[in-house]
């Protein structure tokens, strides 16, 4: 297997005049998670089509496992493994059904098909689903099963399309174990998030997409660091000491963020606990007044803000201190 | 590559009929929904308007004809829903046979259809119809009406991927009746005015019913026109005519879902 699995130069695809890929450049190193973090509309599900040759760019290089994805889609689909944005299972069937017949399909032959079905189940804990039909199990499950049907092969590459979004907490991070347990195997995943949170407990490195190309890539403490890092958020009573609390934060001035609407400011800390601190006795001593006080990572919304210096989020609008 | 082509058009034929047994009162009601037809117009609304003679031995055909064209629906429920679920995203990124998913929706519709027939030509034997040509013109026929099907397989893959929802098949649906009933199926075209019974002479059911009866020995037809003169041709024709243009829209469709 070569150095690397994934080099994508110059991606280009576009819907009617929408540039959903724009230029875009990505290298990813054989058996290393790649995160892809995007908004809405960023191209997350573009690049992965094109990836698992489902959609032909416009235009670009993009090679995945060694093989070009347009000229030799075949040899590619040998070597990948897709867990779409949206569920690509058959609703009617069960569950050993779907592993059987996807297992055949890859042309694992009746009885391997068989006896990897039973270990998926097995793996991801769907033995005991039985005849149920994969439109009666819950969203958690339904996951699972559309994950275990992506790793049927042992692929070289897996692509993960937002593999957590719609999940309950519990969902989540059963579907965080199942990754985390295959990256030991010498697999490349190249997984796409909304959650920066995600991207960090999962990723070895991260590009930050956005309008179709990638806006910054690093591993999640370089981001972080770009970001800023953590950030204390401070909600007062009263809306006229906003002015006054962001001159006690231990922070330059230009960091602060004052949203007078929420009567709350807001500014990246390097100690966490040393600053919660810090800002708590600050505020004592001058007699400003708190109706809340958090710690809290920086929000995706956050790292764009920082990345692209556009606020996508209006309703998250915050003023610099003047 | 070609060596797997068999093998995944078999798993995929397998997978309908997995879809069968999930829903065998499904598969009941699709079976006897025609057969239901046949008695309803066969005896609650009694003779067709313009048969002389024995109207079960003019209904049967027509009614074998109309469950052929109907098959339309079906066809494009079951592609439309595979559309939306996005399964079909799924075996596009498999290693399998491009094509396989065609075939094993054309073979599971085919075998579903040749079901249809043949409960139908029991229930109008029990009825009391019978095939007066004898059992090489009663095969003859059975093809007829099979291409028949087969045409509108096609016709139903790439209105269904034109289509795209589940919720616009209903939209289609409403269409494909009124194309069924303008036809000889119940009644002549004589019996017609004018203008509607030469767009009901020229329908492709029509034409199959037609056949049909000739091959079957039914009297009760006896217009002169010459697209019923030449109803074997037609029957023919029609279903090549319209399988020569909806194949290869449906497969190039197919292969281009993705643009
Ligand atoms: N089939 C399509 N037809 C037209 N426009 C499309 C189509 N698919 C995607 N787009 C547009 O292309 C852009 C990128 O879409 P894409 O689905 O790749 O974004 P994404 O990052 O996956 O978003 P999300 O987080 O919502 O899944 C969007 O502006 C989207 O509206
Ligand atoms: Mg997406």
């Amino acid at each position: 297997m070569a150095d690397t699995a994934i080099t994508v130069e110059g991606a280009q695809k576009k819907y009617g005049d929408k540039k959903a890929l724009d230029g875009l450049d990505l290298t990813v190193a054989s058996g290393t998670v790649q995160g892809v973090l995007g908004p809405n509309g960023a191209g997350k599900t573009t690049l992965v089509r094109i990836l698992s040759t489902l959609l032909r760019p416009d235009a670009g290089r993009i090679r995945v496992a060694g093989h070009d994805v347009v000229a030799h889609a075949r040899e590619v689909r040998l070597r990948i493994g897709l867990l779409g944005q949206h569920a690509a299972l058959d609703e009617e069937l069960d569950g050993r059904q779907n592993l059987e017949m996807f297992g055949r399909l890859h042309h694992l032959g009746a009885r391997h098909a068989r006896v990897r079905a039973d270990e998926l189940l097995e793996r991801f804990g769907l033995t005991d689903t039985g005849r149920k039909p994969v439109q009666r199990y819950s969203g958690g499950m339904r996951r699972r099963l559309d994950l275990a049907t992506s790793l049927i092969t042992r692929p070289e590459v897996l692509f993960l399309d937002e593999p957590t979004t719609g999940l309950d907490p519990r969902g989540r991070a059963e579907v965080w174990t199942s990754v985390r347990s295959l990256v030991g195997g010498g697999t490349t995943v190249l997984l796409t998030t909304q959650y920066l949170e995600e991207a960090d407990r999962l990723a070895d490195r991260v590009a930050v997409v956005d309008g179709g190309r990638v806006v910054a890539d690093g591993t999640p403490d370089e981001l972080k660091r770009l970001t800023g890092g953590d950030r204390v958020d401070v909600v007062l009573r009263d809306a006229r000491q906003l002015g006054a609390a962001a001159a006690l934060l231990p922070v330059p001035r230009g960091d602060v963020a004052v949203d007078a609407d929420r009567r709350r400011l807001s500014a990246p800390v390097t100690d966490r606990m040393a600053a919660l601190a810090g800002v708590v006795r600050a505020l004592e001593d001058a007699g400003i007044e708190a109706e809340d006080i958090a710690l809290r990572r920086p929000t995706l919304d956050e790292v764009f803000l920082h990345l692209t210096g556009d606020d996508r989020a209006g309703h998250h609008r915050m003023e610099e201190a003047a | 590559m070609t060596s797997y082509a068999l093998v995944d058009s078999w798993t995929m034929t397998r997978r309908e009929l997995a879809h069968w047994a999930r829903q065998p009162v499904q598969v009941l009601v699709a079976l006897v929904f025609p057969v239901m037809m046949l008695l309803m117009f066969g005896y609650l609304l009694g003779g067709g308007r313009g048969v002389e003679g024995d109207y079960l031995s003019y209904l049967v055909p027509g009614m074998l004809a109309l469950t052929m064209a109907f098959g339309l629906e079906g066809t494009m429920i079951a592609v439309t829903r595979d559309l939306d679920k996005g399964v079909i995203d799924r075996f596009r990124s498999l290693p399998m046979a491009s094509g396989a998913v065609l075939v094993g929706r054309a073979s599971a519709d085919m075998l579903q259809s040749a079901l249809n027939l043949a409960v139908m030509l029991g229930a109008g034997y029990a009825l009391g119809w019978r095939a007066h040509g004898g059992p090489g013109a009663l095969l003859a026929a059975v093809g007829l009406l099979l291409l028949l099907r087969f045409a509108m397989l096609w016709v139903g893959i790439h209105l269904a991927m034109v289509a795209g929802k589940p919720e616009m098949v209903q939209a289609v649906q409403i269409l494909v009746w009124p194309v069924g009933f303008l036809s000889n199926a119940f009644a002549t075209p004589q019996s017609m005015p004018a203008w509607l019974g030469a767009v009901v002479e020229w329908n492709p059911l029509s034409a199959t019913a037609t056949a049909v009866r000739d091959l079957c020995g039914d009297a009760g037809a006896t217009s002169a026109s010459w697209a019923a003169d030449h109803a074997a041709l037609l029957a023919v024709a029609w279903p090549l005519a319209l399988t020569a243009v909806f194949f290869p829209l449906a497969a190039r469709r197919f292969a281009r879902l993705d643009t």
